[in-house]
């Protein structure tokens, strides 16, 4: 079997994000990158799977600027054989993502298409579902158990009222979440060995598919702040206020 | 013209969030069409039926919806679509499975997660876990969106008398099946929806010390919320992370306690309407956004606010 995984290069979910004065987005300049997290998930999760013997071969596929190729390299030294580079200049929404996607999985062939189950910038929670839709092919989103079987996979979700399992065909595209498994480190072995895996680039605008964006960036605005709160000197305080003036007790 | 909008139910009852989806549809147009999906779900039709602000209700019933498997269901709701404008469903885990698959077959640019509704083709999103609200003007013809439910009041129940339209299900793909579903069984009220939140970071210092958090939050009838940093020292399991990598959570009452508050914490909890924070660094960040701050050690503070709450017995159940 075979697994495509998507990852993305996103802001570091530990950086404090700054909007820009002019609204036009949030500062992305000398501000610290890496894999979306859940994406981090997928990528343990194929290559647990090729650990396991169940798996041949797991090939790691980014879109993106040039950049792009280092979060490809680090799902090549976790364990993933071969890197797609898609070249993209600017922003592309989900559904031109779900196209590129669906051209490459046309190409590869893989017997399932892993990825997070949302990318922590835009906060869609689109491309895996769509990637699906187009192949025709079914979903599991929200993963957060996989058992492989030969010709299907039974999956855990998460969902709002607590978990559910399902079973679906292959070919299929999972969406994981980060309960799935506990993303390993790379070790400087892996990451030399990484430098010399094989890693295809291809230009997302030869592709010959209709990526226009669909959705128009008004403008992107800060949170309203939150007025500063008091201190109070102890629990009775506490307590009073949140009863007397809050009136959430 | 109308908004379709996709009910989300267990077969037999509405799922309360749909009713906050409907005040968003309506405010997107007041032609708003319910669309009931399920296997013997005439009484959720009903249900429907009976919100005010619906104007009607589209019926559908066959046992290939019982379990709103996305690969059965958004085949009806993209045929069902074709007399629409909008097709809306609520941003949880049931419109986010299904409604990009709709979008993709339509060709149609989603919007996701929206909290506000500027005009019928303008919406206000956030994004980075809500750090920064983007406007935005979709410029498709047709548009899928799902709606953020806790941005929205949810709509009056009863008075209204929606005329109810059975429809015909269509061909499903069969590559898809439902094997079973465990409901969270717990005494706490959910964490997504919960009233009150509290909330424990590394602080607690141990697992065991979590009891403390838990006996404030069953005396609150509140949800059980951690820290990613606690969730990540062992303290607790991470169903119970709030921030951008866990759950966003909007409460009445959200209580930090021993969570220094980290940006990655804020973004899951700083919509909440009222926050407290207790922690024993006077500096630690989760201040600023707390509207009552009590600066001690929380293995003082904690016995003792349990104590001043069982004195009140004015307790919400």
């Amino acid at each position: 079997m075979k697994i495509l995984v998507a990852v993305k290069r996103v802001i570091d979910y530990n950086v404090q994000i700054r909007v820009k004065e002019d609204g036009s987005g949030v500062h992305t300049d000398n501000v610290k990158m890496s894999t979306n997290p859940p994406d981090d998930n997928a990528v343990e999760e194929s290559v647990k799977l090729k650990e396991s013997g169940k798996v041949k071969e797991v090939i790691a596929i980014s879109i993106g600027e040039d950049k792009a190729q280092e979060t490809i390299r680090k799902a090549l030294a976790i364990g993933a054989d071969k890197g797609i580079h898609v070249k993209a200049e600017s922003y592309i929404e989900p559904l031109g993502i779900a196209k590129i996607l669906k051209n490459i999985v046309e190409k590869e062939k893989p017997d399932m298409v892993f990825l997070g189950k949302q990318a922590i910038d835009d906060d869609c929670n689109q491309t895996g579902q769509m990637l699906a839709a187009m192949l025709n092919w079914p979903q599991a989103t929200f993963t957060s158990k996989v058992n492989l079987k030969d010709k299907s996979v039974e999956i855990t979700r998460e969902i709002d009222e607590g978990l559910e399992t399902i079973e679906v065909n292959l070919p299929a595209v999972v969406s994981c979440d980060l309960r799935l498994n506990e993303p390993r480190f790379a070790s400087l072995p892996n990451i030399m060995k990484a430098k010399k895996k094989p890693m295809e680039q291809i230009n997302a605008k030869d592709l010959g598919l209709d990526l226009t964006n669909r959705i128009q960036q008004i403008k992107v605005e800060e949170p309203p702040k939150r007025k500063a709160g008091i201190k109070v000197a102890n629990v009775a305080e506490l307590v009073s206020k949140l009863k007397n003036e809050a009136k959430v007790l | 013209m109308s908004v379709l909008l996709i009910a989300e139910h267990d077969n037999s009852k509405l799922k309360p969030f749909t009713l906050n989806a409907i005040t968003a549809a309506s405010e997107i147009d007041g032609d708003v069409h319910v669309l009931v999906a399920g296997a013997n779900c005439e009484n959720v039709a009903k249900e429907v039926s009976s919100v005010p602000l619906v104007k009607k209700v589209l019926w559908c019933d066959s046992p290939n919806y019982q379990n709103y498997l996305p690969e059965n269901l958004a085949p009806l709701v993209t045929k069902t679509a074709e007399k629409y404008d909008h097709i809306v469903a609520s941003a949880n885990t049931f419109g986010k499975n299904f409604m990009p698959r709709v979008a993709a077959v339509l060709d149609i640019s989603q919007v996701s997660d929206i909290i506000k509704v500027s005009s019928p083709d303008t919406f206000v999103r956030p994004i980075y876990a809500g750090n920064a609200f983007a406007t935005v003007k979709s410029n498709d013809k047709k548009k899928c969106v799902t709606i953020r439910p806790t941005s929205f009041e949810p709509a009056e129940k009863t008075g209204g008398s929606a005329k109810i339209e059975k429809i015909e299900a269509v061909e499903v793909p069969n590559i898809s099946k439902f094997i079973k579903r465990e409901e969270t069984k717990s005494e706490r009220p959910e964490l997504g929806t919960a009233r009150v939140v509290v909330s424990g970071g590394r602080g607690l210092e141990s697992g065991e010390n979590f009891k403390l958090i838990t006996d404030i939050a069953d005396k609150l009838n509140a949800a059980v919320g951690a820290s990613r940093a606690a969730v990540d020292a062992g303290y607790i399991s991470n169903d119970h992370q709030v921030g951008q990598t866990g759950k966003v959570v909007v409460p009445d009452l959200y209580i930090a306690v021993g969570i220094s508050g980290a940006i990655q914490h804020l973004a899951g909890m700083k919509e909440s309407k009222i926050i407290v924070a207790i922690n024993k660094d006077g500096e630690a960040p989760i201040f600023s956004v707390a509207d009552y701050g009590l600066e001690a050690d929380l293995f003082k503070a904690l016995p003792e606010f349990l104590a001043e709450l069982n004195k009140l017995n004015t307790i919400q159940k």
